[in-house]
């Protein structure tokens, strides 16, 4: 990777600044995965102008106004069957996805799987944070064995959802997770999501401080970024395998990098090609 | 065949499909479901063929999330369901409705409630196709009652969804689906069809959602370097959320403005030997048919019958109600639900003249006869 980007790289030239201040709650990891992304968007000289960020409901969701970009902010859980119907309709531009772990995993479930078997040209990152922190910290598909939330006021009792290994299965051709202090891993881990051709599926380990930290005990951001860190593996250190998240706080390490990786047909194409071939078929050639 | 077009026997369904075609629609997006699954299926074939896109989504809300993507991309986009799926399409209807985003549903209504009757008619989802999704907001209605009526009025409802960047709901049922009429596809050249206007000018001056003078704000199309943002909040001129009462009051306004200001080329219906009707059948899509072949007979018995048949549901076509009315002792309401297009009649004549419902809920259509023999028993107790 080119290093000496992050000196040339000015996030100002990305950001709607009239929207500024931002509304995201002091030590909130969302602010550092915008920045990743926005780092990467730079390294890959993609025109802002070809630039469509869609985004959900809940804090994710609002960080698409602050990008000087065609930005979308529609319906919970929908911004994967938009962002389909508008790659589908102009793959001349670069559909990014911006969701959270209720609006993708819950809500939004089973645009996802389906977003992830179809293969279309478009990059999902997942900001997770364990918690619907804009509604107020309720429990949420990925708050973690015990964990307090305004739902789970005595411990949360079900299990997680393990997002990467759901998309794996689900058959994404690009899946990745990475966490907030990494953050030159996670701008080159969104930059190779970024290029790759068909559906990647990127999960980033943010941290909500105000409203799961504070009543977990977690104490401030850097208390719980360094919590994250510590329980990562970067999954060239060695295998996937063993990737157990169902105890409390992700006590076991979960693997960071990209975790699985194939070429096959991207959606569109493939979709154009067979039209192609049904238009040549009917005028006789 | 210079001018005229071809006249082809089509079911209901495919004369919706066909008329989207010839509206310029480019992007479908369906979920199977009975009885509206042949339009999704010629969809299927029309659309690859015709430079379009067809996709078959994962469920209901994700085909109109599809949709309005889609639209947002700058193409006219359609889907298409029956009652369990319209119910599901509800939150992705209101986005459009809010956000000012074109398309076109198609209800092919079945007996309801819940799963009810998939492969029966019924008139059941009225109210529901106005006010189906929260909030207050603006749809436009129409209800053909015949297959070619499928055909131009889907194209009407591309038309009118275009023009005034409201989401349009083609409603009909199951038997007008099924019904196999001959419709005349015309030359596409003769056609009059409408698009969105797209943004031009400098980005600095360009507000999607600012005042116009038809209240009808230009779209952005992403790449076209306005970079703008849209959202299912309530927004501001420039796209971006506010909560200031003076700005959401005159953007609220403004929504609801701009169906008044275009009512004349929203509005559509049809009336029949209303002008010195005392009893005046009023219904919609299938009962207006069967309300038609009821009238010469009645006439025959030298009872003064009418029908007035809204074409556009919603906005109700009131001022045109009012006029055909005037003469009118009596309105008699066909339709296939407990009572739901006798409310509006209800709202619009007060106790000023004598309002009778006829309803059927069993699957069946109303017959001409059953409006016949009524009509009979209200002119002699008129």
């Amino acid at each position: 990777m080119d290093s000496s980007s992050a000196d040339s790289f000015n996030i100002r030239d990305f950001l709607r600044l009239d929207m500024f201040p931002h509304f995201l709650c002091p030590g909130c990891g969302h602010g550092i995965a915008m920045r990743a992304l926005l780092w990467a968007i730079y390294e890959l000289e993609i025109p802002k102008d070809k630039l469509a960020i869609v985004s959900g409901i809940g804090c994710s969701g609002r960080i698409g106004a602050y990008i000087d970009a065609n930005t979308f902010h529609v319906t919970h859980g929908r911004p994967l069957s938009f962002a389909s119907g508008l790659a589908l309709a102009r793959p001349d531009l670069n559909v990014i996805v911006i969701t959270g772990d209720g609006d993708c995993l819950a809500i939004g479930g089973n645009h996802m799987i389906h977003a992830c078997r179809r293969n279309l040209n478009m990059t999902c990152m997942m900001l997770n944070n364990e918690v619907y922190g804009m509604t107020g910290g309720q429990a949420s598909p990925t708050t973690s064995e015990a964990r307090y939330t305004t739902t789970s006021q005595s411990g949360c009792i079900e299990p997680v959802f393990d997002a990467c290994a759901l998309a794996t299965a689900a058959g994404a051709s690009f899946v990745g997770r990475e966490v907030t202090i990494h953050l030159p891993d996670l701008k080159d881990l969104l930059r190779q999501g970024l290029a790759h051709k068909g559906f990647s599926f990127i999960e980033v380990l943010s941290d909500c401080t105000e409203v799961f930290g504070r009543k977990n005990n977690l104490g401030e951001s850097p208390e719980m970024i360094l919590s994250q860190k510590s329980r990562m593996r970067p999954s060239s250190y060695g295998s996937v395998d063993g990737n157990i998240v169902d105890e409390p706080f992700r006590a076991n390490t979960l693997p960071t990098g990209i975790l699985s990786r194939n070429e096959r047909p991207e959606y569109g194409d493939t979709y154009r090609k067979h039209a192609a071939d049904i238009r040549a078929l009917k005028s006789g050639k | 065949m210079s001018g005229k077009g071809n006249h082809k026997d089509l079911q209901g369904n495919h004369a919706c499909a066909l008329g989207a075609i010839a509206a310029g629609c480019k992007f479908f997006a369906g979920y199977p479901i009975t009885p509206s699954s042949e339009i999704t299926e010629r969809m299927s074939v029309e659309l690859p063929a015709n430079d379009g896109i067809f996709i078959q989504m994962e469920d209901e809300i994700a085909s109109m999330g599809a949709v309005i993507g889609a639209s947002m991309g700058g193409v006219k986009s359609m889907t298409a369901t029956s009652g369990p799926g319209f119910s599901l399409k509800q939150e992705n209807i209101g986005y459009a409705a809010g956000a000012e985003i074109p398309c076109v549903i198609v209800n092919v209504m079945r007996g309801g409630p819940s799963t009810g009757m998939p492969t029966r008619p019924a008139q059941g989802d009225l109210m529901q196709a106005r006010w189906g999704t929260h909030g207050d907001h603006q749809v436009i209605v129409l209800t053909p009652d015949s297959v070619p009526e499928i055909f131009t009025e889907t194209i009407r409802a591309f038309n009118l969804s275009e023009a005034l960047r409201v989401p349009v709901i083609i409603l009909f049922d199951e038997i007008l689906g099924h019904l196999v009429e001959t419709v005349e596809i015309p030359n596409p050249d003769t056609l009059d069809l409408k698009t969105r206007k797209f943004a031009k000018g400098p980005r600095e001056d360009f507000k999607p959602y600012g005042e116009t003078k038809d209240m009808v704000p230009p779209m952005a199309r992403p790449g076209d370097g306005y970079r703008t943002h849209t959202t299912g909040l309530t927004h501001w001129e420039d796209g971006f959320p506010t909560q200031i009462p003076a700005q959401v009051e005159r953007m609220t306004h403004r929504l609801s403005g701009k169906m008044i200001k275009h009512r004349q080329i929203i509005e559509s219906w049809e009336a029949i030997d209303c002008e010195d009707a005392e009893i005046i059948i009023c219904t919609i899509g299938i009962s207006a048919r069967a309300a038609r072949q009821a009238l010469k007979p009645a006439r025959k018995k030298g009872i003064k019958v009418g029908l007035f048949r809204p074409i556009t549901l919603w906005p109700f076509p009131e001022q045109a109600f009012k006029d055909v009315t005037k003469s009118a002792h009596t309105i008699l309401i066909p339709e296939m639900n407990g009572g739901q297009l006798i409310l509006e009649i209800q709202r619009l004549c007060g106790d000023a003249v004598r309002l009778v419902g006829l309803n059927r809920m069993d699957g069946e259509p109303i017959e001409p006869e059953e409006i016949e023999t009524r009509i009979k028993e209200l002119a002699k107790i008129g």
